[in-house]
């Protein structure tokens, strides 16, 4: 469903030229699941915001379901990001005056979904979530965990094909951190394609297909059909 | 999105902040209440002016001597003329113009009123019995003048509810003597009313008959005639008609202008329209003003949500929906602010209203709307340029801003 070829992305820092993508290749079937670990700066988040057309690539080519990406214009790219892609970011991102119901039903209100509809969908990844209790509570209210679980409620009310985690452990304990895990993996079970970016090595190692990343370049793509 | 979720979204965000939405809501009202007083002035101003005209009735013409040679404009007000009008030429109208009925000729003096001890400056209005009709003017005691031949004078007078305070506090005055210049006149009757016309106070003023005042100031010509038409007459014929025979008696001089209240009425009326425009233009700039707070609001607020912002954009929203989303945000403030204004607005215009009476202080309908109009207008011409700097964030780069 991903496929990209020959993707190069430079940032001007100061005045040296950092290559965050050098010639990325890289084809990601429906339902897998992968991890991208690296040390900072090696291209991790920059790859994952160019597969979620946050970002545009310097060239190359990226086709997401077979369309080019590259050609398309910005309402077009948003347009591919509500329907088929969820994010999921290691600061939540969660929008402090809205309750955490308002926060999973945000992509649904800017798609223009009626409000009762709304409510149905909603309730229903609550309750998958185990945040139905929490739901009439601002961002501000909830734990770590409990926010992250909104965050992701948000990430996937819109079902999208692929759902991409920028460290969505990483401001998290322990403990919220293995349930957020098992949510994700759990989505991935249920068919989404999962692509969590993570400096934690417990996490990557969980993945199925494991990419490791240094100066901006793939170092290795490890597939490991047993993993769960 | 649907609308009622862009509002609860964009009210949220107002109600986040907090102050800053009461500044704009306050520099927003003041500028829509600027608009609404202001306009209610002019309107009330108007109103006063055209209120005091509508005494006059619509059958009645004033004649003035001299002769404004534009066309249009105001008439002469001052009355300088080769030929003085005459009693006798007023004899002749009132003879020979047919659709004359009434005519009551005016001589304006001043001059120091006396009674006892207690002196009083006042106007004092040579004229006739017909004059109280013509300017629906009341007696309370007593009676008008009598109905006199042109030429007649008579030691009578009636005096202003004013001047009667002034000079006999509540005494009775009718039958008094009291003194003008040289001369003795009789209080024969007390007006009633304060007896505001054409911005003279004739509640403080004096009237004796004109030959009377033609000897006191020693006057030949008239001030102004006032002449009604009788029914069924067309007031624009009976005025050539009158023109036309002042011209004869006046050795084919054109030297006397006859003004009917509508033509009057209209060169006021442009005129204080003109006002009550350029008094709303001064609130208009104030609402303009209030736009530059607008932007710099909605820059704060746009600078403030940069990550949220990116969200919005991650999540699908493309950019025309963010600016749609800052641009109702404004909108919704100008909105408020302007109903505010209105409100207080209306509210300062009833109390002007309280305290003075007889102005018509009212905001006029479209006062309304610009203003309102203007409010919202001016909101979405200054947000537009932050809410498009907002819209055109690249997604990457705004989420990464905390």
């Amino acid at each position: 469903m991903i496929d990209i070829s020959g993707v190069n992305k430079t940032f001007i820092l100061g005045d040296s030229t950092v290559h965050a993508l050098n010639n990325i290749n890289l084809r990601i079937e429906q339902g897998e699941y992968l991890s991208v670990m690296g040390p900072s700066g090696s291209g991790k988040s920059t790859l994952l915001n160019m597969l979620g057309l946050l970002d545009r690539p310097d060239n190359g080519r990226y086709l997401l379901n077979g369309v080019d990406t590259q050609s398309l214009d910005e309402n077009e790219r948003a347009r591919l990001r509500r329907e088929q892609i969820g994010f999921v970011f290691q600061s939540y991102h969660l929008i402090a005056r809205l309750t955490a119901r308002e926060n999973v039903e945000m992509p649904l209100m800017l798609a223009g979904v009626p409000a009762n509809t709304r409510h149905e969908m909603v309730q229903g990844i609550l309750e998958k979530l185990g945040i139905a209790r929490r739901a009439s509570h601002l961002p501000n209210q909830l734990s770590g965990g409990e926010r992250q679980r909104v965050a992701i409620g948000r990430s996937i009310v819109m079902k999208p094909a692929i759902l991409l985690a920028d460290e969505p452990t990483g401001n998290l304990d322990s403990r919220s951190g293995a349930e957020v895990t098992e949510i994700l993996e759990t989505l991935n079970r249920e068919g989404i394609t999962l692509m969590v970016v993570t400096h934690d090595s417990n996490m990557g190692e969980r993945a199925r297909r494991r990419i490791r990343m240094v100066d901006g370049a793939v170092a290795t793509d490890q597939r490991d059909e047993q993993a769960a | 999105m649907r609308l009622l979720d862009l509002l609860r979204f964009s009210l949220l965000a107002l109600r986040r902040q907090r102050f800053r939405s009461l500044m704009l809501l306050t520099a927003v009202g003041l500028g829509v209440g600027a608009v609404v007083v202001l306009t209610a002035l002019g309107e009330g101003a108007r109103g006063y002016v055209l209120g005091e005209f509508a005494y006059l009735g619509k059958d009645t013409v004033v004649m003035i001597p001299g002769r404004k040679e534009t066309t249009g404009g105001m008439p002469p007000m001052t009355g300088i003329a080769a030929h003085d009008i005459t009693l006798e030429e007023m004899e002749v109208l009132q003879r020979s113009v047919p659709g004359v009925t009434d005519l009551a000729p005016m001589i304006l003096g001043n001059g120091p009123v006396s009674f006892k001890s207690r002196a009083r400056d006042s106007v004092v209005i040579g004229t006739t019995a017909a004059f109280f009709p013509i300017r629906k003017l009341e007696i309370a005691q007593g009676s008008a003048l009598p109905d006199l031949a042109l030429g007649e004078g008579k030691q009578v007078a009636v005096i202003g509810q004013k001047l009667k305070q002034a000079l006999f506090d509540s005494d009775n005055a009718i039958g008094q003597w009291i003194r003008l210049r040289d001369y003795r006149f009789r209080v024969i009757g007390v007006l009633a009313g304060s007896g505001d016309s054409f911005g003279m106070d004739l509640s403080e003023a004096v009237f004796i008959p004109v030959a009377s005042a033609q000897a006191v100031f020693n006057v030949h010509g008239m001030f102004r005639v006032s002449l009604k038409v009788k029914e069924n007459y067309e007031v624009e014929a009976v005025k050539s008609a009158i023109v036309k025979q002042m011209q004869a008696l006046h050795n084919g001089e054109l030297d006397v202008t006859v003004v009917s209240p509508d033509a009057m009425l209209s060169t006021f009326d442009s005129i204080l329209r003109v006002m009550t425009l350029g008094v709303a233009g001064i609130g208009a700039i104030s609402l303009v003003v209030s736009g530059i707070l607008v932007m710099n609001v909605t820059l704060m607020s746009v600078k403030q949500r940069t990550a949220e912002i990116g969200l919005l954009k991650a999540i699908g929203a493309p950019s025309s929906q963010v600016r749609t989303l800052f641009l109702t945000e404004a909108a919704l403030i100008a909105a408020a602010g302007a109903l505010v204004g209105i409100l207080v607005g209306h509210l300062v215009v009833f109390i002007g209203t309280q305290i003075y009476p007889d102005v018509p202080f009212a905001t006029p309908g479209w006062a309304l709307w610009a203003s309102l109009g203007l409010a919202i207008g001016t909101a979405l011409l200054f947000a537009w340029l932050p809410a498009q700097q907002a819209a055109d964030m690249e997604p990457v780069d705004a989420l990464g801003k905390k």
